[in-house]
């Protein structure tokens, strides 16, 4: 335990909206660009990750995700209180997204693919 | 500990330069770059106009349809339809009506045959859905809603329109001056009613100020958004379907030069904050039409005609009822008139839930759904519309959801909302919020068949100028493009009146220099507290006025202190302003329509607690008002003056006359 403690503000809003993985992000910017509210500012630190500086505005529109040249670096992620479930219909379980233990990833592509 | 959430204040990303001027010259100004704004851009670029298109975000996504699409309506005329656009408009199936309604009819078909030019996929041409019941197996074309009348196109590549679109305006040496928010209408002489010479913008990134000339100018904004709720705590993913930046500017900026509006005290119920993601929960409504849905104990709902007779199969909800011409969709049924009205779920179903018949939660019974129509649901449309694709399709396939083996659950709302279409639909749930949060408020330009306004130079096409929907703000845009290109080939060179530009440079930059003050936020949700209170679901003269007296009062007090600290906080603290200028309007019109009104009759839900009777005869008309020398100048128009003279009396003759092809 780190007994380390900051004077921060109250995280902006109740979601992350998207999150970077800084091991594959190459700094591109990508992401910035096609942002329509600039939820994404650009690191001063050239090739570092953008920074996600307005995510309050997100729209979930998922462009960014969609433009990433980088499968993974990027990634949307509804609110907590966004996450809907479903239920499998011959087995009757149920799943929700952000489950712990969720089932293997179902990928098929959209019709025309991705 | 996260370098990113914890990092110290930086310096802003962008070189910083308020109030630096650059002046663009152009034919052809197009005020917003969504769908709208770029096929006016292209048509008037196809026709020689040099073209400049402006947007708050970059082009290649921005705007409401920037995300994709995954259907497209009134596609008339496309070789497999069996409704004449004359037929469309009059029921009143048309996604639009009047003149608007009738061009898209017109032009919707041949605006996608355009967008399938520049790549985007409107065929089944690898054959996936070969024997499907909406499938034509010559054209390859897929249908939507009415299988029997295939007015409704599915769109397989449609999560592509806005970049294929962007790469058209680039092919063509459109300008995009991008991340610029549009701030006012230049005019002749700097007067009210004048004609349109062009207008001003700031870089929201760098707060560069940019005086845009032209000789016509289209205005594709679109419908003001957010009017009514905002929180700070509960946005995201729930907000209304309308891109964020759509606050009002266009709606605004327009009002401000002398531009004519009607139906502006138009708006709804509106679920506010309480969204789920667009599309995201299980439905039966639009882009889910027409699934099953299925109660906690595996029970079917059963689907009804729009006589109450119980469609015993899937492949009915899909054709019209005995009898009837065509459908539309059925999901904000109240719109929706009898003669067009598809089918839905039980109308009685809150009672029955009461009863104990349905047990809560619903599920849309996607694996019970025949394969075509389940891959068509799942795997097309919620694959290729717009904040579904990523949000939906890659966020639930990649967390294990299998429309094969999953049924997704329903959001579970009291049964009174489980009416026959509310709950399944995400984004009209009306009701869930309080009544005094509205959406919808701002109303549109008054356009005449070249879709021009009242002010000489200006075109509107999109939302504002009345075009409902993404066929519709296409083939709007590519009509008034051509529209406009036409008239600045003879137009006088514009001359920019100096004057008016340093007023707007005054009111635009104020904020930077403040210390103190409010943010924009505060401001936002203070302006929105005066909407709910004063312009809420019940109206009435003496709260109205107030309404109107307290927008005033912030204007000139706290609005007049608001801070912004860097380029992007000021494009949200001008959002406010425009904010103020559109409650201002939905309050005037709102005080001059002395008459209540159900939804069927002119699309509005509009209650005024000291005129209740409904729908009085004398009332059937468009209110409309405009500013003339600082005052509201309030008018009317008959509900079909797009038919009546100086216009001829058929739509067919109007849109031969006008139409420029």
């Amino acid at each position: 335990m780190n007994n380390q403690a900051y004077m921060v503000p109250n995280p902006v809003t109740p979601c992350q909206a998207i999150i970077i993985d800084p091991k594959l992000c190459t700094g591109c910017n990508t992401c910035v660009e096609v942002c329509r509210t600039d939820v994404l500012v650009p690191n001063p630190e050239r090739e570092k990750p953008p920074i996600v500086l307005y995510p309050d505005e997100c729209w979930f529109g998922g462009c960014c995700v969609a433009h990433c040249p980088v499968p993974g670096a990027i990634r949307m992620e509804h609110p907590l209180n966004q996450r809907v479930g479903w239920k499998r219909k011959e087995t009757g379980e149920y799943f929700r997204i952000g489950m712990k233990n969720p089932p293997p990833p179902n990928t098929r592509p959209p019709v025309g693919g991705w | 500990m996260s370098e990113i959430r914890y990092a110290q204040v930086k310096e802003w990303p962008y070189p910083v330069h308020y109030g630096k001027e650059n002046e663009v010259s152009a034919d052809v100004l197009i005020i917003g770059g969504g769908v709208a704004g770029c096929h006016a851009a292209i048509n008037a670029a196809k026709r020689g106009a040099k073209v400049v298109v402006v947007d708050k975000g970059a082009v290649i996504r921005s705007g409401s349809a920037g995300a994709g699409i995954d259907h497209w309506h009134d596609a008339c005329t496309n070789p497999c339809c069996r409704i004449t656009p004359e037929e469309m408009v009059e029921s009143g199936a048309a996604q639009s009506f009047g003149l608007t309604g009738y061009i898209t009819c017109k032009e919707s078909y041949d605006t996608l045959l355009d967008v399938e030019k520049m790549g985007v996929g409107i065929r089944d041409v690898d054959d996936e859905f070969a024997g499907a019941a909406f499938r034509d197996e010559k054209t390859r074309l897929m249908f939507a809603y009415d299988y029997e009348n295939k007015h409704i196109i599915r769109l397989r590549g449609g999560a592509n329109m806005k970049p294929a679109l962007y790469n058209e305006l680039e092919r063509l040496n459109a300008e995009t001056y991008e991340h610029i928010m549009v701030t006012s209408l230049l005019t002749e002489g700097s007067k009210t009613g004048s004609r349109v010479v062009g207008a001003t913008g700031v870089n929201i990134r760098t707060g560069e100020f940019y005086i845009f000339k032209a000789k016509a100018t289209v205005l594709s904004t679109s419908q003001p958004s957010g009017l009514w709720v905002f929180s700070t705590e509960l946005v995201g993913s729930y907000i209304e379907l309308f891109d964020p930046n759509c606050t009002g500017d266009g709606h605004a900026m327009a009002w401000e030069v002398g531009a004519e509006f009607t139906l502006v005290e138009r708006s709804g119920p509106s679920m506010g904050i309480f969204h789920y993601p667009a599309y995201g929960t299980g439905n039966a409504h639009n882009t889910w039409y027409a699934c099953t849905i299925v109660d906690a104990t595996g029970k079917e709902i059963p689907w009804v005609d729009r006589d109450g007779r119980v469609l015993k199969t899937v492949s009915e909800r899909y054709r019209p009822a005995p009898g009837q011409k065509l459908f539309t969709h059925a999901a904000i049924i109240a719109n929706i008139p009898y003669e067009v009205r598809g089918p839905s779920l039980i109308p009685d179903l809150a009672e029955r839930i009461k009863k104990g018949e349905y047990v809560l939660p619903f599920y849309a019974d996607l694996p019970g759904m025949p394969e075509h129509e389940r891959r068509a649901i799942f795997g097309l449309m919620v694959g290729n519309e717009g904040k579904t694709r990523i949000p939906i399709y890659e966020t639930y396939t990649k967390a294990g959801f299998d429309p094969d083996q999953d049924m997704l659950q329903t959001n579970v709302l009291p049964p009174e909302k489980a009416g026959s279409y509310e709950p399944w639909w995400c984004m009209h749930s009306g009701g869930t919020g309080p009544p005094q949060w509205r959406e919808g408020g701002g109303g549109i330009v008054v356009v005449d068949w070249d879709l021009k306004t009242n002010l000489e130079g200006l075109y509107a096409a999109g939302h504002v100028g009345g075009g409902f929907g993404c066929a519709t703000a296409s083939s709007t845009g590519r009509y008034a493009g051509r529209k406009a290109a036409a008239y600045a080939r003879t137009a006088a060179e514009p001359v920019i009146n100096r004057k008016q530009v340093e007023e707007e440079k005054a009111r635009v930059y104020a904020p930077v220099s403040r210390n103190g003050g409010i943010g924009w936020k505060e401001l936002q949700a203070g302006l929105c507290r005066i909407m709910q209170d004063y312009c809420g679901e019940y109206k009435g003269e003496e709260t109205l006025k107030m309404g109107l007296k307290w927008l005033n009062s912030i204007r000139e007090s706290e609005a007049a202190r608001a801070y912004a600290r860097n380029p992007h906080e000021l494009k949200r603290t001008l959002e406010c302003l425009s904010h103020i200028t559109v409650g201002e309007m939905i309050m005037h019109a709102s005080l001059a329509r002395k008459a209540s009104s159900k939804a069927e009759v002119w699309g509005a839900d509009f209650k005024r607690i000291d005129y209740p009777e409904m729908d009085p005869p004398e009332w059937n008309k468009f209110v409309t008002i405009r500013l003339e020398n600082g005052e509201v100048k309030v008018g009317e128009l008959p509900f079909n003056y797009w038919l009546l003279p100086p216009n001829a009396p058929t739509y067919e003759e109007n849109y031969d006359r006008h139409c420029g092809l």
